[in-house]
C-alpha cells in the first residue's frame, strides 16, 4: 500500500467511523429516553417522525439555535475550551477500536479499524485520563460554587476509579499477552467443550468483568455514579452555566464515552467480532461486524436499564466503595490471575 | 527532511514553548495547563522516537493523573493571580547569560563526551516487551528496591496527613 493510497483510505475510515459514532451518539440519547420512559409507564418522544425516530435531528437544530450565553463572572478562555476538550478527547478513544476483521476491497485489505496500533489499549487509558480536565476546567472556569462542586467531584471520582478500572483490565492482558485490541480479540476466538465461546469472560476473568462495569459507570459519570451532576443538590453540576452547542458537546462527550466503554468492555471480555458465522459467503463477512454491534448495544441497552433502576449512592459512600471494595477486589484479582497463568 | 524529523522538531518547539509559557504566566492553572502541554508533547517525542510504552505511560501517569492532582489543588485553594514583582536586576543580568552558558555546556558535554551515538528517529528499542524485559529481569533488584522507597513515601505522607489523636478527639 503506497503512502497515498493509505491516507486516503485512513480518511476514509475515519470519515465513516466519525460519522457512525455521532450518528450513534444521537440515537443513544433517543433509546435512553424512549426506554427510561416505558420503564416508567410513559411513551418518551413520539412526536417527531415515526416512533420519535427524528428526535435526534430536532434536538440537534434546537441546540444550534439557542443564544449562546456566556456569562460575565466566567475565566474566558478555559469556559471556552473546556468542552472542546471533552468532546475531543472523547471522540479521539474510537480512532483505535477494532469493529470486525479485515476485509478485502479493490485489491487492498482493509482492517475495519481506523489504525491498530501495539499499544492501543494504554491509548484509550491515556486518553480517557486526560478527558477529566474538559470537566475539571469547566467547573472551575464557570466561577460557580455549583460548578466548582461538581468538577471536583467528577475529576476526584474520575481519578479514583480510574485505577480499579486499570487493573482490571490487566487479568486479561496478562492472558493473551499483548496491548494491541486486536490481538486481544484474536485470542478469544474459538470454543471450550465445543459450545462455550473462549470469551474473557468464560475464561477467568468473571470477577475482572464486574470490576470493570462498576468502573466504567464512574468513569462515564452515569447512575448510580452520577454525583458530579447530582441535580438535586448542584443544579447540574459542572455544565451549569453552559447553554446551547457548548452545552451539546458535554452531551455528547458523556454519550461517546458510554459507547466507548462499551466497545471495550465488548472487545475485551466478550469476545469482540467473535460469534456464529453462518449463511452465504456476503452474510459471513458482515456478521463479526453485526455480532460486535450488536454486542455492544447489548452494553449500552444495560446502562440506560441501570439507570432506570437505581439510585445515586452518596458521596462517601462512592469513596469507600471505589478503594476499600473495588480496589482490593481488583487487585486480587490480578494476583490470581497471574498465579493462575505461571500455573 | 523527513516528515518524521518535522514533527520531531515541531513537539520539540511545543515543548520549549510550553515551558517558557508556564514560568510567563500569572495565573497557577494557566502555568499547569502549561506544563499538561509539554508533558503531552514529551509524549510524542518519545513515540516519534520508538518508545510507544513510554509515550503512553507519561500521558497516563503525567498528563492524566499528576497534573489532575495539581490542577485539583488549584481549584481546592481558588488561587488567584499572582502580583507582578519587579524583580532584581542582578538576577537578570546574570540569570539569563548563566543559563544559556549552561545548556550550551551541558549540550556539548553530551554530545561530545558521553561516547554514546544519537538515537535515530524511531530506533530506540521501546516496545513493552522489550520494557518488561529491562524492569523484571535485567533491572529487577534496583526495581523492587524504589517501590519499597515509594511505599515508605507513601506511609510517610500518611502519617502527616493524620491528626494526632488528641486534636481528633477535641473535634469530636
Amino acid at each position: 500500500m503506497s503512502v497515498g493510497v493509505f491516507i486516503l483510505v485512513s480518511a476514509i475510515k475515519s470519515l465513516i467511523v466519525l460519522f457512525a459514532l455521532l450518528t450513534a451518539v444521537a440515537y443513544t440519547v433517543w433509546l435512553e429516553r424512549k426506554v427510561v420512559g416505558h420503564m416508567q409507564n410513559r411513551w418518551g418522544p413520539t412526536r417527531v417522525g415515526p416512533f420519535g425516530l427524528l428526535q435526534p435531528a430536532a434536538d440537534g437544530l434546537k441546540f444550534l439555535f439557542k443564544e449562546d450565553l456566556t456569562p460575565p463572572h466566567v475565566y474566558k478562555p478555559l469556559f471556552l475550551a473546556a468542552p472542546m476538550m471533552a468532546v475531543i478527547f472523547a471522540l479521539t478513544s474510537i480512532s483505535v477500536i477494532p469493529f470486525g476483521n479485515s476485509i478485502p476491497l479493490f485489491g487492498y485489505n482493509i482492517p475495519l479499524q481506523i489504525t491498530d496500533v501495539n499499544i492501543g489499549l494504554l491509548l484509550i487509558l491515556g486518553v480517557t485520563s486526560m478527558g477529566v480536565y474538559g470537566v475539571a476546567l469547566a467547573g472551575w472556569s464557570s466561577n460557580n460554587k455549583y460548578s466548582l462542586l461538581g468538577g471536583l467531584r467528577a475529576s476526584a471520582q474520575m481519578v479514583s476509579y480510574e485505577i480499579a478500572l486499570g487493573l482490571s483490565l490487566v487479568g486479561v492482558l496478562i492472558q493473551s499477552g499483548s496491548f494491541s485490541l486486536r490481538t486481544i480479540v484474536d485470542a478469544q476466538g474459538g470454543r471450550f467443550l465445543g459450545f462455550i465461546p473462549r470469551w474473557n469472560i468464560f475464561h477467568g476473568q468473571f470477577v475482572a468483568f464486574f470490576i470493570y462495569l462498576m468502573a466504567a459507570y464512574a468513569e462515564t459519570n452515569r447512575i448510580p455514579f452520577d454525583l458530579p451532576e447530582a441535580e438535586t443538590e448542584l443544579v447540574a453540576g459542572y455544565h451549569t452555566e453552559y447553554s446551547s452547542m457548548k452545552f451539546a458537546m458535554f452531551f455528547m462527550a458523556e454519550y461517546a464515552n458510554m459507547i466507548t466503554v462499551a466497545c471495550l468492555a465488548t472487545l475485551l471480555f466478550f469476545g469482540g467480532w467473535h460469534g456464529p458465522l453462518l449463511g452465504p459467503p456476503l452474510v459471513q463477512a458482515v456478521l463479526p461486524v453485526f455480532w460486535f454491534l450488536a454486542k455492544v448495544f447489548c452494553f449500552l441497552f444495560l446502562y440506560i436499564w441501570v439507570r432506570g433502576t437505581l439510585p445515586r449512592f452518596r458521596y462517601d459512600q462512592l469513596m469507600s466503595f471505589g478503594w476499600k471494595f473495588l480496589l482490593p477486589l481488583a487487585i486480587a484479582n490480578l494476583v490470581a490471575t497471574a498465579i493462575a497463568v505461571a500455573w | 527532511m523527513s516528515f518524521h524529523l518535522i514533527l520531531f522538531l515541531a513537539f520539540g518547539a511545543v515543548c520549549v514553548g510550553g515551558s517558557v509559557n508556564l514560568l510567563a504566566q500569572r495565573h497557577p492553572i494557566n502555568s499547569a495547563l502549561s506544563l499538561i502541554a509539554v508533558m503531552a508533547a514529551l509524549a510524542g517525542e518519545y513515540l516519534l522516537l520508538g518508545a510507544e510504552f513510554v509515550a503512553a505511560v507519561q500521558v497516563i501517569v503525567y498528563a492524566g493523573a499528576i497534573m489532575v492532582l495539581f490542577v485539583f489543588v488549584i481549584m481546592l485553594l481558588n488561587a488567584g493571580e499572582e502580583e507582578e514583582t519587579k524583580g532584581s536586576r542582578v538576577a537578570l543580568l546574570l540569570g539569563v547569560p548563566g543559563v544559556l552558558t549552561a545548556s550550551v555546556l551541558m549540550a556539548w558535554v553530551v554530545l561530545r563526551h558521553s561516547g554514546t551515538e544519537a538515537v535515530a528517529i524511531g530506533a530506540l528499542p521501546g516496545h513493552p516487551t522489550d520494557i518488561a524485559q529491562l524492569l523484571f529481569h535485567d533491572f529487577l533488584l534496583p526495581f523492587e528496591v524504589t517501590s519499597v522507597l515509594i511505599l515508605i513515601a507513601i506511609m510517610g505522607a500518611v502519617v502527616l496527613a493524620s491528626k494526632p489523636e488528641s486534636a481528633a478527639r477535641k473535634v469530636d
